[in-house]
């Protein structure tokens, strides 16, 4: 009896010894790839100041503004006059969809549909 | 242990036999009792307290030890914690109203030599000096040969340029790391940005300083890691900065002027949407102050800010509101404007002979000098003083750029009556085109204090109210009529309602005593629309030359007034201002009897 419960108790040490180890290693390789997307994160907030810094660069009044000289006959842009303005009443309502009449296949003459029964 | 009886019989019955006192005995035991029982109490003290001592001496000995691996140690970035993931550079960034980059930072790297560890000194000279043909490479061949154990060779490099020292493969040529300050747009805003340079250098690192402009002013604020993430937002508006400069540029060159200064502020909060000076300078590569001639012409200067000049004619709504206000006159009360009016030596002549008599309307429509110092005496020097401080013309302005406490207002050392009447049309008295835009903001929102500021605040300044609602309508009504009948006539933009005043002064010599013939400053302080105004706008040409006439005009009708009228018509649709069409006049009431 005494036997049984030593083997016992020798087995639970070394599965709890393996367990335990698991656990360290599961932990350390978690840290690690904390530690690589950590620096993923970090290059990539780098790349993206390089890119807003570049966005900006590009997008700077005074190459935007030799741009529009030099596309002029294609895009014909001019500063904003006050005269480009509008109110809405000078917007006309889209004009009104006449749909054309529902067609039965059958006989080809057209459904009368009454208003309100879509 | 046997305990020893108190009265041992053998002993009493011996004591008894002699004759003494049994009890004698007894104390003795008990005193010997209680001599043992102190020892066995003292002991057991001891040995706590030697336990206590041991257990203060670990923690004070594990606290000491830690602190001492902690100072000896190099820090460490927490790897695994989810924080401090945002700080991704050392130095915050700026932005403009809408979000827009204003100053960024770019990694870069710098480039360094350690001449021992070079293989072919010779090549790596000659092969640097063909990369930066700034470098000469006789020189850098001695220090490649010479004793150095280190140099630097540059500080900033391009990675094009990085990539062609790689090719060169050298061993001794090592990069290190920088953080470099970069202004995406150049020359714009470049006197608000200032500008910044590395403070300590070290071979993996250098600190990025602020050097002039709200870089130095906000300098702890934008290294603070803490707050690294979070850039700093500003009022100026990018697309509107840009707009102003290329004006302002253009009207300068057309009027033959060798400087000029604008500035546009949203009057009710106080923000400055586009503040320029001209000539400008790129912040990128700041030039380095001038050592000789005069400062004011270097493009580091501030006209804007630093620049405080004898701004003329514009000062004159502040006499005619503040005597409006005092209830000493109205629009309409008639004024002596004989010209020349003698003062003691003095004698204060206007432009051209306007009549005996003007209304006070007709008084800043005309600009009549005369009939402006007529109204200051009424005031008196106390009550103009006060009004002056109380509107901030007297010290410096508050905007949140270094630059700005040199432009302190240079003000007349004593105030006697004739001081009164020259301030009252602005002579005598030096401000910069800023105090300037303070002072019409505070008459374009109905009488309020505003403090102009760089920073975006969205809510209006409740300042202390200096004029009545009615007294800044009736002074705003003069200023569009000065536009509409009078000096600024060029200034005129249809469905925009511009109001303002023109300035013209003659520029002091700089040697002192009098002022030039030919040199003037020519200004147009105005704010729009004028039925609601929402910003006001100066406009400073130095020294403009207007030669389109037969004979050479300075004033600032001339001059300045069609430049602020073009900045107007290009600024205003981008502010979202929609043109208005303005009421007509009603006619005069005619007075009849039948």
């Amino acid at each position: 009896m005494k036997t049984v419960l030593y083997v016992l108790l020798a087995v639970c040490v070394v599965s709890l010894g393996f367990w335990a180890y698991h656990e360290n290693y599961k932990t350390q390789d978690a840290m690690a790839e904390a530690e690589a997307v950590q620096t993923r994160i970090g290059d990539a907030r780098a790349r993206l100041a390089v890119l807003r810094a570049e966005w900006a660069y590009l997008n700077r009044p005074d190459r935007l503004r030799d741009l529009a000289e030099i596309n002029f006959d294609a895009l014909a842009l001019l500063p904003l006059q006050p005269e480009q303005f509008g109110r809405v009443d000078e917007i006309p309502y889209p004009p009104v969809q006449t749909q054309l009449p529902l067609i039965d296949p059958a006989t080809s003459e057209a459904i009368t549909v009454e208003e309100g029964s879509l | 242990m046997i305990r020893t009886p108190l009265r041992p019989l053998a002993r009493i019955l011996e004591a008894r036999a002699r004759g003494d006192n049994p009890d004698a005995i007894e104390r003795e035991n008990l005193a010997a009792r209680h001599e043992a029982m102190y020892d066995r109490d003292r002991g057991r003290a001891e040995s706590r307290l030697f336990v206590l001592g041991l257990c203060f001496f670990a923690a004070f000995s594990t606290i000491s030890i830690r602190m001492g691996v902690l100072a000896g140690t190099a820090p460490a970035e927490p790897t695994v914690s989810a924080a401090g993931v945002e700080i991704a550079t050392q130095r915050a960034e700026i932005l403009d109203r809408q979000g827009r980059i204003l100053a960024t930072n770019l990694e870069t790297s710098a480039l360094y030599a350690q001449p021992p560890m070079i293989v072919d000194p010779a090549r790596a000279a000659t092969e640097l000096a063909r990369i930066f043909p700034d470098l000469n490479a006789a020189a850098l061949m001695e220090d490649f040969t010479g004793k150095r154990k280190f140099l630097w060779v540059r500080k900033v490099l391009s990675p094009e340029q990085q990539q062609a020292v790689h090719d060169i493969g050298e061993p001794g040529l090592l990069f290190g790391a920088r953080e470099m300050r970069l202004y995406p747009n150049g020359a714009l805003a470049a006197h608000v940005l200032g500008g910044a340079s590395f403070g300590r250098e070290g071979v993996s690192a250098a600190e990025v300083i602020g050097t002039a402009g709200i870089e130095k002013m906000f300098d702890d604020r934008l290294r603070d890691p803490a707050r690294a993430a979070e850039p700093l937002q500003l009022s100026i508006d990018l697309t509107i900065q840009a707009t102003m400069e290329q004006v302002l540029d253009t009207g300068m060159k057309l009027m033959n002027a060798k400087g000029a200064a604008g500035v546009l502020m949203d009057v009710h909060t106080g923000e400055v949407v586009a503040i320029a000076s001209l000539p400008d300078f790129d912040p990128n590569e700041r030039p380095a102050p001038p050592t000789k001639g005069n400062p004011s012409d270097s493009p580091l200067f501030n006209r804007a800010v630093q620049g405080v000049y004898e701004l003329g004619s514009t000062f004159k709504i502040f006499t005619v509101a503040q005597a409006m206000e005092l209830g000493l006159v109205n629009p309409d009360t008639i004024i002596n404007t004989s010209s020349p009016m003698q003062w003691g030596k003095h004698r204060i002549r206007d432009f051209k002979n306007y009549g005996p008599t003007l209304s006070v309307e007709k008084v800043i429509v005309k600009s009549s000098n005369v009939g402006t110092a007529r109204i200051a005496q009424q005031i008196g020097a106390e009550r103009q003083q006060s009004f002056l401080r109380s509107i901030g013309m007297m010290e410096a302005t508050p905007l949140e750029i270094v630059e700005a406490k040199g432009g302190k207002p240079l003000l007349p050392p004593r105030w006697p009556e004739i001081t009164t009447m020259t301030v009252s049309y602005g002579h005598g008295i030096s401000t910069s085109p800023l105090h300037l835009a303070a002072g019409y903001a505070m008459i374009a929102n109905g009488g309020t204090v505003v403090a102009p500021t760089l920073l975006r605040h969205p809510a209006a300044q409740q300042g202390a109210r200096i004029l009545s609602p009615e007294t800044a309508a009736a002074a705003r009504q003069m200023l569009r009529h000065v536009v509409t009948e009078g000096t600024a006539s060029f200034g005129e933009v249809a469905g925009y309602e511009v109001a303002g005043k023109t300035g013209t002064a003659d520029k002091p010599k700089e040697t002192g005593g009098g002022y030039h013939k030919d040199k003037v400053i020519a200004t147009f302080a105005t704010m729009f629309p004028v039925s609601n105004p929402q910003y006001v706008l100066i406009v400073t040409l130095d020294e403009p030359v207007n030669t389109t006439g037969p004979e050479p005009r300075r004033t600032a009708g001339w001059t300045a007034v069609p430049v602020a009228a073009e900045m107007i018509r290009r600024v205003a649709p981008l502010l979202g201002l929609k043109p208005q069409i303005e009421p007509g006049r009603l006619s005069d009431i005619t007075l009849t009897s039948n």
